[in-house]
C-alpha cells in the first residue's frame, strides 16, 4: 500500500519518529514555559540540561553499571540538583532586571557545559543502547512499531500529562499558579514563594533532564544536541505561546508530526519547516495558537 | 548629570575616540599584525550595528549572526564566481543584510520584549540552515578562495595587507561616525523613547512598529557590511560566520564594552576576538567555557560594561563632594 506514492511503511514510521521528537519537544517546552511562568527567565540553559540529562545516563552505564530504568531516576534528580544550586547562586540575582538578562545568563551557562563536556568527552557521538525489555518490535498490523519508540512516546505523553494534572488540578499547582499571577501577595499569605521558585527550576530542570534520558537510545549523545535542540523548542514555544501547558503539550507534539512529513515528502526543508511555521503563525496570530495576550 | 560634566564627558569621550584612532592607524607600523586588526575591525563595525538595535532601541536580537554569515557568503559567491569588483561585492552585501532584515523584522517585530529574543534567534536558525544547505555555499566546508581584487576598476589593489587595512578602516571609521550621527538624529531619540518606554511612545503618536522595523533593517545591513568586508579581508565564509554562538559572541561584545555607548562595542569586540585569538591555541574547547563565563559575570556583576563603567565613574567623580 502506498501514500502520494510513498510506501505506508515508510510513512508511518516517519511519523513515528516525527511523534518521537515531538515528544521532546513537547516535554522541554513545558518546561520552559512553566519556568518562564514563574520566574520570568527564558532558560536557554534547557538544551544544556537535556544534554547532561543523556550524558548522566550514558556514564550510569558505563562507569558505573547502572541501567536505564535506574538512570531514570538518577538523572533527573541530579540535574535537578544543580538546577537548584544555579538558581540559588545566580538566577536569583536577576529576578528585578530586565528579563533579557536571564536569557544571556543561562546562555552562558549552557556554553560553559557544553566546553566542559566537549572537552572530556568529545564533539564525536556516543551512543546507548535500547534497554533489553524494549529491544525488538510489535506487529501492530498495519506498521512495525519498534518497541522503544512507542515506549518513549508512551512515557513522555505520561509525563506531560501529570505536569499538567500537577499545575492544574491541585493544591501545589494552585500555589504555583498563584504566584506566577502575583507573587508577593502568595507570600504574605505564608507560602516560601522563593522555596516554590527554587524547586519550580528544579523540576523544570529535571524534566529536560528526563526527556535526555529518555532521548539517549534513539539519537547520538553529543555536548552540542541541546542547543541545536533549544532553538527548536524556542520556535514550538512561540507558536504555542507560553501561557497554556496543553497547548504546549499539543504543539510540541504536532510540529514533531510535521517535521516528520516533511522528511517524507520535501527532505530539503525538514530542518526549517519548524521556523516556517513559526513565521507564518505570527502573521495571523501574533500571540501562537495558545497564547493569552490580545 | 549637570550640563557641565556632560559637556566634559563629551569632550573626554572624543579625546579617547581621537586617541583610539591614532592606534588604528599606527597599528601596521607598529607591529600589530594587520590581519587581525582587520578582523577585529570588521567584528567592531558587527558589534557597534548590534549596538545601535540592542543598546539605542532596546531590542535583543539573538540570531544577528545570520546577517553578517549571509553577506559574507553573497559578497564571496560574487567576487569569486561572478567577477564583481570589492566595492560592488560590499554593497551587495549591505543589501543582503537589509532585505534578509526587512524580512525577518516584520515578523519579529510583532511580539515584543524576550519573544523578540526567541524569534530572531528561530529566524537565524532558519537562514544557517539555508546556508548549509544551498548549492554556492560550499556546505560544511564554506565558501574558499575569495579574491581581494582592485577598488576602483583596478586603481588600488588590495592585494597588500597595508592597502586593504586602511579600506577596512575607513569603512569602520565611517560606520561609526554613521552610527552616531544616526543616534543624535531626531530618530535616534525617537528610539531612545521607544527604547524607554514604549506604550508611552506609542501614546504620543509614534508609529513605534516603523520606527523599530527601520532601526532592525539598519543594523543588519551593517551587519552584512561587515560580513562582506570580513569576506575580503579573510578571503573565505564558512558556517561559523552564520552560526547561534556567533549572535551570542556578538551581544557579549557589546555587553562587555558597554552597550548603549559608541565606544563600548568596540572595546568589547576587540577584547574578545584577542581573548579567541591569544586562546584558541593555548586552551582549545575551554575557550567556549571561558567565554561563558565571562558572560555569566558580566550579566552578574558588570552589566554596564567596560565604557558604562567609566562614564558612571566619571559622573561620580564629576559631581561636588557631598
Amino acid at each position: 500500500m502506498e501514500i502520494f506514492g510513498i510506501p505506508l511503511q515508510a510513512f508511518l514510521g516517519q511519523l513515528m519518529l516525527g511523534l518521537v521528537n515531538g515528544s521532546f519537544y513537547a516535554m522541554l517546552s513545558l518546561g520552559l514555559a512553566v519556568i518562564f511562568g514563574l520566574l520570568g527567565i527564558v532558560n536557554f540553559a534547557h538544551g544544556a540540561l537535556y544534554m547532561m540529562g543523556a550524558y548522566v545516563a550514558w556514564l550510569c552505564l558505563e562507569k558505573f553499571g547502572i541501567n536505564f530504568w535506574a538512570a531514570l531516576v538518577i538523572a533527573p534528580v541530579v540535574v535537578g540538583a544543580m538546577g537548584v544550586v544555579v538558581e540559588r547562586t545566580l538566577l536569583q540575582r536577576l529576578y528585578n532586571i530586565d528579563p533579557i538578562y536571564g536569557l544571556l545568563l543561562t546562555f552562558g551557562l549552557a556554553l560553559i557545559a557544553e566546553g566542559i563536556f566537549r572537552d572530556q568527552f568529545g564533539v564525536s557521538g556516543q551512543q546507548y543502547p535500547v534497554p533489553e525489555a524494549l529491544q525488538g518490535a510489535t506487529n501492530l498490523g498495519f506498521m512495525v512499531l519498534p518497541n522503544y519508540r512507542g515506549f518513549v512516546i508512551g512515557a513522555s505523553l505520561l509525563v506531560c500529562l501529570s505536569t499538567w494534572y500537577i499545575i492544574e488540578r491541585t493544591r501545589l499547582g494552585a500555589y504555583l499558579r498563584a504566584g506566577t499571577e502575583n507573587p508577593k501577595l502568595v507570600q504574605a499569605f505564608g507560602i516560601n514563594v522563593p522555596m516554590m521558585v527554587m524547586l519550580t527550576y528544579g523540576a523544570g530542570a529535571g524534566l529536560a533532564a528526563l526527556a535526555g534520558v529518555l532521548a539517549a537510545p534513539v539519537i547520538q549523545i553529543t555536548p552540542l544536541m541541546g542547543s541545536n535542540l533549544i532553538i527548536v523548542v524556542f520556535a514550538v514555544v512561540v507558536i504555542g505561546g507560553m501561557g497554556s501547558i496543553l497547548g504546549s503539550i499539543i504543539t510540541g507534539l504536532a510540529l514533531g508530526l510535521i517535521e516528520g512529513l516533511t522528511k517524507v515528502f520535501y527532505p530539503e526543508a525538514s530542518s526549517i519547516v519548524v521556523f516556517v511555521i513559526m513565521a507564518i503563525v505570527l502573521m495571523i496570530r501574533p500571540a501562537g495558537l495558545f497564547g493569552k495576550e490580545a | 548629570m549637570s550640563g557641565d560634566v556632560a559637556t566634559s564627558i563629551n569632550q573626554r569621550a572624543r579625546w579617547g575616540w581621537g586617541l583610539g584612532l591614532a592606534v588604528l592607524v599606527a597599528a601596521p607600523f607598529i607591529g600589530l599584525y594587520p590581519v587581525f586588526m582587520m578582523k577585529a575591525m570588521c567584528y567592531a563595525i558587527f558589534a557597534c550595528a548590534f549596538n545601535l538595535l540592542l543598546g539605542y532601541t532596546g531590542l535583543l536580537s539573538f540570531g544577528h549572526a545570520a546577517y553578517l554569515g549571509a553577506a559574507a557568503y553573497a559578497t564571496g559567491w560574487l567576487i569569486r564566481s561572478a567577477g564583481w569588483p570589492p566595492e560592488a561585492g560590499l554593497l551587495a552585501g549591505f543589501a543582503v543584510g537589509a532585505v534578509l532584515g526587512l524580512g525577518v523584522g516584520l515578523i519579529a517585530i510583532r511580539r515584543q520584549g524576550i519573544y523578540f529574543a526567541m524569534i530572531t534567534l528561530a529566524m537565524a536558525q532558519m537562514i544557517y540552515f539555508v546556508c548549509l544547505q544551498a548549492p554556492f555555499t560550499g556546505g560544511e566546508d564554506g565558501l574558499q578562495g575569495v579574491p581581494r581584487g582592485a577598488l576602483l576598476g583596478g586603481l588600488i589593489p588590495l592585494k597588500s595587507d597595508l592597502a586593504l587595512y586602511f579600506v577596512v578602516l575607513a569603512v569602520f571609521v565611517a560606520v561609526f561616525l554613521a552610527i552616531i550621527r544616526i543616534v543624535h538624529s531626531p530618530y535616534g531619540q525617537v528610539l531612545k523613547a521607544i527604547r524607554e518606554n514604549e506604550p508611552r511612545a506609542i501614546s504620543l503618536g509614534y508609529d513605534v512598529d516603523k520606527y523599530k522595523l527601520l532601526a532592525f533593517v539598519l543594523s543588519t545591513a551593517i551587519a552584512g557590511l561587515a560580513g562582506s568586508l570580513k569576506t575580503l579581508v579573510l578571503g573565505f565564509a564558512t558556517l561559523s560566520d552564520a552560526h547561534w554562538s556567533l549572535s551570542g559572541e556578538v551581544v557579549l561584545m557589546t555587553l562587555l564594552g558597554g552597550m548603549g555607548t559608541f565606544a563600548g562595542p568596540v572595546i568589547g569586540a576587540f577584547t574578545i576576538i584577542g581573548l579567541q585569538d591569544y586562546l584558541a591555541d593555548r586552551v582549545g574547547s575551554w575557550v567556549t567555557v571561558i567565554i561563558g563565563v565571562i558572560f555569566v559575570v558580566c550579566v552578574l556583576a558588570f552589566r554596564k560594561g567596560f565604557v558604562g563603567e567609566l562614564i558612571a565613574w566619571q559622573q561620580r567623580r564629576g559631581k561636588p563632594a557631598g
